[in-house]
Parts: C-alpha cells; sequence; structure tokens
C-alpha cells in the first residue's frame, strides 16, 4: 500500500518534471523568437555604423553613388523605390479589392474556393520566375507596344516621355502590382468576411441593391482593416528584391518619366552586396538596406493594429 | 432616386469587380504559360543529372541546384517547423494574454514584415563574415528565419480551433497539462500543422534574395556544408541576365521545375486541410 502511494508519487512527480521541461523549452522558444528580432535590428545597426558615422543625414539625402570615390547618397534609390511601390499600388489597390468582392459578396462557394485559390497562387509563384518572365516577355511587350502607346497618347505627361526601353520603372512597377495583389485581395476579404451578416440583412432589407449594401454596410465597417491590407502590400512592394531587380534597368538616376530606368534599395543591395570591396562600401549598402528595414517596419506595424482593430470585432454598426 | 438607374449602376458594379477578378487571373496564366511552354522544349532528363555546362555552352542540367535547394529547404525546416511550432504551443496554451507574449507575437509580426534581402544581409555580416566562407548552413538558416514566422502563425491558427473540451477531457483524466498538450491536443491539429509546413517550404523554396550572399551558388557539386552551395532560385536568377540563349533556356527549364514543386506542395496542402475541415 505504502509502496504503491510512493510509486504513483514518484510517477507524478517525473510527470510534473517533463510538464514543467515541456513548458521551458516552449518558453525558450518564444523568447527565442523576441530575441531574434531584436538582433536583427541591432545587426543592422551595428553593420551599419561606419557609413552613418561617416555620412550622417547627408546619406539620405545625397544623390551620388560612387563607390570608387567612396560617395554613397541613397535618395536615387529610395526614390525608385517609392515611385515603382506606389505605382504598384495605383494598379493593386483597386484590382485587390474588386477581387474581394467579388469572391466575398458575388461568388458561390464552388467560385470561391477555385478562384480564391488561383489568386492565392499568384502569391505562391517565386519572385525570381516573376522575374525572369519579365525580363523575356513583360519587358519587350512594354517596350514594343505599351510604352509607343502611352507617349503616343499621353506624353504631354512627363511621366510618359522619353525613349521607351522596356526595363524601367514602369515595369518594376506593374510586376510588384501582380505581386502583392493577392496579399490586398485575401485581407480585404478576411476584413470583409468578418463584417457580420445582420448588416448586410439589414441594409437588404431597407431595399438597397446588392451594391448600395456593399456600399453602405459592408465597405465602411470594413475600412481601416482593408487599408491595414493595403499598407501590407505597400509594405511587401517595398521590400521585394528578385522581380524589381530583374526589371527595373538599375541605373541609379532620378528620372521624372515611367520609362526611365532606375534602381530600387533591394536591387542596389542584390547587385553590389557580394562585390562590395571595401568596409565603407559594405557598410553603406547595409545602411540602405536599414532605411528600408526601418520603413517596412512602421509601415507593419500601423497595418496590423489596423488588420486588428476591425478583426477584434464590432465597434458601433448595426448590430452591436 | 430613380429606381433604373440605381439598377443600372448596381449592373455596373457587379461588373466591374467580375472585370477585375478577370484582370487579376491573366498574369497568372500568362507567368505559367510562358512557363510551361518555354520550360517544356528545354527540359530533359539531362537536367534533372547534369552538372551545368560553361558559359553559353548548351546541354548540362542543374542537378546540383535542384539538391543543394532541397539540403537548404531541409536545414531551414528542421530549425524552423520545431522553433515555429514550439512557440505557438507557448503563445496558446501556456500564455496567451500576457505582456511577453503580445511582444512574441509581435515580434513574429515583424519577422513576417521583414523584407528577405535583410535576412540575408544579417545572416552574411553574422555568420559568413565571422566563418569566412559562403556556406549552405548560412543559406539554410537565413531561409530558417523566413521559415519561423510563418511557422508561428499558421500552427496558432490550428492550436485555436482545437475545441477546450478535449483538453479539459484530458484533465478530467487526470493527465498532466504537458501530457495533454503533446498526445491530445497536438494530434488534433497535426493536419492543419502539416498544411502549414508544406505552404511555408514551398514559400522557402523559391526564395532567391537571402540566398544570394549567403549560400552564393557555385557550378559543381559541393562536398560539405560548409562550402558556397548552389540553389535553383539563385541558378535562375544568374542564368536569366545572362546574355547566352542556352542559359537563358535553362533558366526557363529550372523555373518550370521550381513552380511544379511550389504548386505542387500548395495543392496537396489545400487538399489536405479540405478534407480536414469537412
Amino acid at each position: 500500500m505504502e509502496e504503491s502511494e510512493n510509486m504513483s508519487n514518484k510517477k507524478k512527480l517525473t510527470a510534473s518534471l517533463g510538464d514543467k521541461t515541456f513548458r521551458l523549452l516552449t518558453l525558450l522558444m518564444a523568447m527565442s523568437v523576441l530575441a531574434l528580432m531584436v538582433w536583427i535590428g541591432w545587426q543592422m545597426v551595428d553593420s551599419a555604423r561606419p557609413s552613418i558615422a561617416k555620412f550622417g543625414f547627408t546619406f539620405v539625402i545625397g544623390r551620388v553613388w560612387d563607390p570608387v570615390k567612396e560617395q554613397f547618397g541613397a535618395l536615387p534609390f529610395i526614390y525608385g523605390t517609392l515611385v515603382t511601390s506606389f505605382l504598384a499600388l495605383i494598379i493593386a489597390a483597386p484590382v485587390g479589392l474588386g477581387v474581394a468582392i467579388f469572391l466575398n459578396e458575388m461568388a458561390t462557394s464552388k467560385v470561391r474556393s477555385v478562384i480564391g485559390f488561383l489568386v492565392e497562387m499568384l502569391a505562391a509563384i517565386p519572385s525570381v520566375v516573376y522575374g525572369l518572365w519579365g525580363i523575356f516577355i513583360l519587358a519587350p511587350w512594354l517596350r514594343e507596344t505599351v510604352e509607343p502607346g502611352l507617349a503616343k497618347w499621353f506624353g504631354f505627361i512627363p511621366l510618359f516621355q522619353g525613349t521607351p526601353l522596356g526595363f524601367s520603372m514602369l515595369a518594376g512597377g506593374l510586376i510588384l502590382a501582380v505581386m502583392i495583389l493577392p496579399t490586398i485581395a485575401s485581407i480585404s476579404r478576411e476584413v470583409m468576411a468578418a463584417v457580420p451578416n445582420e448588416q448586410r440583412e439589414a441594409a437588404l432589407a431597407l431595399g438597397a441593391t446588392k451594391w448600395e449594401m456593399i456600399r453602405i454596410a459592408v465597405l465602411p465597417y470594413a475600412k481601416s482593416g482593408i487599408l491595414g491590407g493595403v499598407m501590407l502590400g505597400l509594405g511587401r512592394a517595398l521590400g521585394e528584391t528578385m522581380a524589381v531587380t530583374m526589371v527595373i534597368g538599375n541605373r541609379p538616376d532620378i528620372l521624372s518619366s515611367l520609362f526611365a530606368p532606375a534602381y530600387s534599395i533591394a536591387a542596389v543591395i542584390a547587385n553590389e552586396f557580394t562585390e562590395a570591396t571595401s568596409d565603407l562600401y559594405l557598410s553603406a549598402l547595409v545602411e540602405i538596406g536599414l532605411i528600408l528595414f526601418g520603413i517596412t517596419l512602421i509601415l507593419n506595424v500601423f497595418a496590423r493594429l489596423l488588420v486588428w482593430s476591425v478583426e477584434r470585432g464590432p465597434k458601433g454598426g448595426i448590430s452591436s | 432616386m430613380n429606381d433604373r438607374l440605381r439598377r443600372y449602376r448596381n449592373e455596373m458594379m457587379m461588373g466591374i469587380f467580375t472585370v477585375a477578378t478577370l484582370l487579376a487571373l491573366i498574369p497568372l496564366f500568362g507567368v505559367l504559360g510562358y512557363v510551361v511552354t518555354n520550360g517544356l522544349s528545354a527540359l530533359n532528363l539531362e537536367f534533372f543529372m547534369n552538372l551545368p555546362k560553361g558559359m553559353g555552352t548548351p546541354g548540362g542540367g542543374m542537378a546540383n541546384s535542384i539538391v543543394g535547394t532541397l539540403i537548404m529547404v531541409l536545414i531551414a525546416s528542421l530549425i524552423g517547423i520545431p522553433v515555429g511550432i514550439l512557440t505557438a504551443i507557448y503563445l496558446t496554451e501556456y500564455d496567451s494574454a500576457s505582456w511577453f507574449s503580445m511582444g512574441v507575437r509581435f515580434a513574429t509580426d515583424v519577422l513576417t514584415g521583414i523584407p528577405s534581402i535583410i535576412v540575408g544581409i544579417v545572416i552574411y555580416s553574422s555568420v559568413v563574415l565571422k566563418m569566412g566562407h559562403f556556406s549552405a548552413l548560412a543559406g539554410g538558416l537565413s531561409l530558417s528565419i523566413i521559415m519561423i514566422p510563418l511557422m508561428i502563425r499558421s500552427t496558432e491558427e490550428m492550436l485555436k480551433l482545437v475545441p477546450h473540451s478535449i483538453r479539459e477531457a484530458g484533465y478530467a483524466l487526470g493527465i498532466s497539462k504537458g501530457t495533454t498538450i503533446i498526445k491530445i491536443v497536438l494530434p488534433t491539429a497535426a493536419k492543419g500543422i502539416m498544411t502549414g509546413a508544406m505552404l511555408a517550404v514551398a514559400r522557402v523554396s523559391g526564395e532567391t534574395a537571402p540566398l544570394l550572399f549567403t549560400a552564393l551558388g557555385n557550378q559543381y557539386w559541393a562536398r560539405s556544408l560548409n562550402e558556397p552551395i548552389a540553389a535553383l532560385p539563385v541558378q535562375i536568377y544568374q542564368y536569366a541576365t545572362s546574355p547566352y540563349k542556352a542559359w537563358q533556356q535553362q533558366a526557363w527549364a529550372g523555373s518550370l521545375v521550381l513552380i511544379s514543386l511550389v504548386v505542387l506542395l500548395n495543392l496537396i496542402a489545400r487538399c489536405a486541410f479540405r478534407s480536414r475541415s469537412n
């Protein structure tokens, strides 16, 4: 009797020891994720230090990028990154929203699962494959057809002037638009799915058409979540490397025409990092990366907060 | 307002949304179509068996790149999957609302949003520079950093779907919390977690940017994990940007192989998940 009690006590003890170890293990892993984030940030700042010390703020506004003379200014890259990303956003945001509305409000469940899968596949295609397609299909098409056409009809706008080269900010923006479209579509769809059905029913009961229902009951409710999705898409566009590197033309100039070649932050890092011969050169490249890191970080945090605030539930609205 | 005008406007908006959806699918079929037609004409058995040939010479294959990608994805999975799952267990089972776990969730979101090229820079300056050479290990490590947040997110979602009553049944039988998690909760969510793992694998196998200055690429077989190693996406990038017709052909073939792998993983994951939710 006593012995068996002893046994079960022992068993309990080892079980709880195993229990504690397991809990500790999961805790350690959770801590390592937190540490990873801090470490990445610190590592970037640390490697960028020589360049930060040498150039200070002039790094951000400098327009000259001359590795031979060790003159480094990041403005052309920041410009190229921002222009291509915003171009992508202007194209992808309305289309992505349209896809989300189609899938969520119009499609039958069968159509929804098929089209939804296809749109997700857009996100699954590796960036380098988009780049390959960009080099051999998109850029020639832009050079032969689209850019001359735009120049002919809209040539009075500075955006559409200059020699059509194909490899341009326009190509970068278009390819980015394709790549961020699924992000925008799937997040918009998620937040629209979180809109309670009572909202829709209430609008329909008042005699609204489907579009009016979407406009008065769904979109206002999902507004900030959709904005969050668009911002996450923008974050993805800013940091996208391979596809842009392959089609943007890689020239560190600030030109107003969308037909002109340019350079993006991620592209200059991808192209020059392994060729950086001096420590200062390498450090300047890391500092550009740090700028990119900072921008995407702020965007992501803000966007997440917006998406959260919608998904956490209704504030106001008819049903609450 | 005029009723006909309203109905007309409704029709028009519905038309616009449908057109937007069709528009979104054009690039998908555009890319897939070109990759399949151009890739098939360059793809043969040799492609899977041989090493790359020299500058612009026709023939040769990407055997070393395919193996290299598999090796690095394996390394990444060995790190990323357990770390991700265990972290998700901590977040859902042990501590879901404290400041600490909010911090971990925040870190997960930040890590998801980090441009992959930044991961390459960090691994370069912390691993490659310290070790003195590019390596498969460094490449695998950088991929694992991309994989961890994906795994945490998907596993967390799956664990949340496990009904609380199942856990309570375990406790009612006197089973400890840890055992309940390992023997009851995890098996219940296993299929979903595997789906997430497959999607994460699919995602990292196409990553190029973080490998450029960690694995570097290699025209030959790597003899150990401490050497520069070839990877399919990197090889595609180098060939696509080369001026040689023969290499560009190879890039299409490589893309076809890569896309097939990614689409296959997505399809399997998708089907597995559907049979589970029914």
